[in-house]
């Protein structure tokens, strides 16, 4: 089972080192990492997003409470919280199948950042699972190249919302 | 705000807040990153430098310091080839769980990550192997990292901690003598609550029948023998520790069932498998104790730990308290009832009396076993005890019994070899008034024979007892168990003289081969407060029992009664 940690970190070099070395070594696969500086300049956000049971979840979290750099770790339960992915994709297109290719931006909310007479590059967020469905129905038309920031996350305030 | 004075350099500034920190003694080996400190060290009126021959001498005469006193060891090194060699030693402290602050040179900032004369990522490489370590880029910054550095490796479940220091950060002038602020959150340092209902967490104790206390490390780090033995009392509950909690209970004492585990007595593995309630005391359900799942499978098991990640780690549990072990007991204690236990002794004292430890002693050789008993005998057991790690490491810890904690010194996570002689030394000059005697093999000796050298330059009375059998003993006994005899690269054909070689060093030594030579061995070994290596010549056969095969329970242990069905 997927779940999203979001970790509260003290902002100096090394400490990314710390927390990843925490996973490799104790045998743990990272999906994704993204990391990033709070308001307070001290301090960053860290989401990783990490597949296992709730025993070795468990276990990551004990783990990386125990490390001094590491401030506060969050297990964020999908229904409670936002969580959003970037991606850039720069994919072919050709005469015929342009205006597919626009319609398809269209309907997914998908941000047009350039075109040229053989290229699309496009931006979209979403969560994990929309960002995928993007990028499979884009596959077709060749992906030239692509970049995802890996996910990010955050708790609703109001635990009611969805 | 920082208190400023007049500005001096960070290497003046290392040596005072080492001094501000009580710190008496330090372990080290000099080189050209770590001169500026060196320099300032010179003028030190409060902290002693022992100069040892090789850094994994000193980072382990810091361990042997520090368990046998409870205080921070220290240990120093240069940049690149000298912090590496402190490897292995910052990883037994982790593994063990022994407050070490170990410091070392760096190559100038300007100079970092450039591949320049002596410079290795030390920051990078003990990242898995300390609690804690930081690269300190400035002056300002000393105070902080070290205050921090010294809380986290003594606070909560104690630890290694590496600070290094490039070189011109020594040189800096700073003002700041004390940190503003500390970057590391409160629960590192700030000693913890106790966390549970302990009123509850007694009453499962209370209800049980076959009760049985299991004391790991943990006890003596958090000092907490005299509330492990006021509950073993109050509860009539027998104790049985870890290789690492020996001395935290008394081994003397009626209820004392001894050490569990691989190559733990017979009756505390019995007694495992036969009561219905286990308390974990400060132990972590190591592989070499518990098998996976598969430990104590008829009790209760119930956990006391300081670190809230050693909880159903390995082995699932059913009651936690979360907290300082001597805390948490004495919040315990007061709900502790006696109850009849009668049956449940009187079944303890008769696996004692028909599984006892057990060897054959007859013929001309001498056998480990009782010469170890001759020298516990001899020093009343009153003697801090270190071990290099392998055969000679497990039948000290049989055969010769500890009533106090901070006496027993061996590398128990890790098993490194090397670690004794250091260790030893290390203890003598924090226990200066105390006996100190080093138990070792030959294959282990010779990994950190150069510390020979530490001894006689100090002229400390560190006593050597070599159990010599020209085998890897300990690889030997798997080999014929496991591997049908095949003796694959565990014989030394050759061994230097030992005698000649403590000789070479101003050490008193003998070699015994024979029974009728074992009190003449003793007495000379033990007569005065001087040096002196004994050599004891063993058979190479001889083996330790009793043992759980790697990766087996309680349940497949073998006695040495059992030694001939073993190799049908």
């Amino acid at each position: 089972m997927k779940h999203t940690l979001s970790i509260l970190v003290n902002n100096h070099p090394g400490v990314m080192s710390h927390v990843s070395g925490l996973f490799t070594r104790r045998g743990y696969n990272i999906d994704s990492i993204a990391v990033g500086v709070t308001d307070n300049a001290d301090v960053s956000s860290m989401t990783i997003v990490l597949n296992g049971d709730d025993f070795i979840v468990g276990q990551v979290k004990n783990q990386l409470l125990k490390l001094p750099d590491v401030l506060k770790v969050q297990d964020m339960a999908y229904a409670s919280s936002v969580q959003r992915e970037l991606v850039l994709v720069s994919f072919s297109i050709t005469e015929s199948n342009r205006s597919e290719a626009l319609t398809i931006c269209n309907g997914f909310d998908v941000k047009i950042l350039e075109m040229t007479e053989d290229s699309l590059l496009i931006e979209f967020s979403g969560n994990s699972r929309q960002v995928s469905n993007v990028i499979s129905v884009i596959k077709p038309f060749g992906i030239r190249e692509i970049s995802r920031t890996g996910q990010i996350a955050i708790a609703y305030r109001n635990q009611n919302s969805v | 705000m920082s208190s400023t004075t007049e500005a001096i350099t960070g290497g003046r500034l290392m040596v005072e807040l080492l001094e501000e920190a009580g710190v008496e003694i330090v372990f080290g080996y000099p080189g050209g990153a770590i001169l500026p400190f060196y320099d300032e060290l010179y003028h030190s009126k409060k902290i002693k430098h022992i100069l040892v021959r090789h850094e994994q001498g000193a980072v382990h005469m810091a361990e042997g310091y520090a368990r046998s006193t409870g205080k921070l060891g220290v240990c120093i090194a240069t940049s690149g080839p000298g912090a590496t060699n402190l490897i292995t030693g910052l990883t037994d402290a982790k593994l063990d769980s022994i407050p070490i602050l170990a410091i070392t040179g760096q190559v100038s900032t300007d100079a970092i990550g450039t591949d320049a004369f002596q410079e290795a990522d030390i920051f990078g490489i003990t990242i898995p192997i300390t609690k804690y370590n930081a690269l300190i880029k400035k002056a300002d910054d000393l105070s902080r990292h070290f205050e921090e550095a010294i809380k986290i490796a003594m606070g909560g479940r104690p630890g290694p901690v590496l600070l290094d220091f490039p070189k011109d950060v020594q040189l800096e002038k700073t003002t700041v003598r004390k940190a503003s602020a500390l970057k590391i959150a409160p629960h590192h340092y700030e000693r913890p609550k106790v966390k549970g209902d302990a009123q509850a967490f007694a009453e499962v104790l209370n209800g049980a029948k076959r009760p049985l206390l299991y004391v790991g490390g943990g006890a003596i780090n958090s000092f907490a023998s005299a509330e492990i033995k006021a509950l073993a009392e109050k509860a009539n509950a027998p104790v049985t520790t870890t290789l690492m909690g020996l001395g935290a209970f008394p081994g003397t004492h009626p209820l004392s069932v001894g050490m569990l585990g691989m190559h733990g007595t017979a009756y505390a593995n019995k007694a495992v498998l036969e009561c219905d309630y286990i308390l974990n005391l400060g132990a972590r359900f190591d592989d070499r104790v518990a098998k996976y799942q598969d430990f104590a499978p008829n009790a209760i098991r119930a956990h006391v730990d300081i670190d809230a990640a050693e909880f159903n780690k390995r082995i699932n549990v059913d009651h936690i308290l979360h907290g300082d072990l001597k805390d948490a007991i004495r919040e315990i204690l007061p709900f502790v009832k006696g109850g009849d236990r009668t049956s449940w002794i009187e079944n303890i004292q008769s696996l004692k009396k028909n599984h006892p430890l057990d060897f054959d002693n007859s013929g001309d050789s001498i056998k480990p076993q009782d010469f170890l008993q001759r020298v516990y005998t001899k020093t009343k057991g009153e003697a801090i005890v270190s071990t290099d790690v392998g055969q000679h490491q497990m039948w000290a810890a049989q055969y010769y019994l500890f009533d106090k904690p901070n006496t027993w010194l061996t590398s128990g996570g890790l098993g490194t070899m090397g670690y004794g002689l250091p260790a030893a030394i290390g203890a003598k000059f924090g226990n200066p008034d105390k006996m100190v005697i080093c138990v070792t093999g030959d294959g282990s000796f010779q990994m950190c024979i150069q510390e020979l050298a530490t001894i006689a330059q100090s002229k400390l009375g560190v006593k050597i007892l070599l159990f010599n059998n020209n085998f890897l003993g300990m690889v030997r006994q798997w080999q014929e168990l496991f591997y049908e005899e095949r003796f694959s690269e565990s014989q030394w054909t050759y061994n230097p003289n030992f005698v000649k070689l403590a000789d070479a060093y101003g050490i008193p030594a003998m070699r015994i081969e024979h029974k009728s030579e074992i009190d003449k061995g003793v007495d000379f070994f033990l007569k005065d407060n001087g040096s002196a290596l004994i050599e004891v010549m063993i058979p190479a056969e001889e083996k330790v029992f009793p043992m759980i095969p790697a990766g087996k329970s309680q349940q497949d242990l073998i006695e040495f009664k059992d030694l001939g069905k073993l190799k049908k």
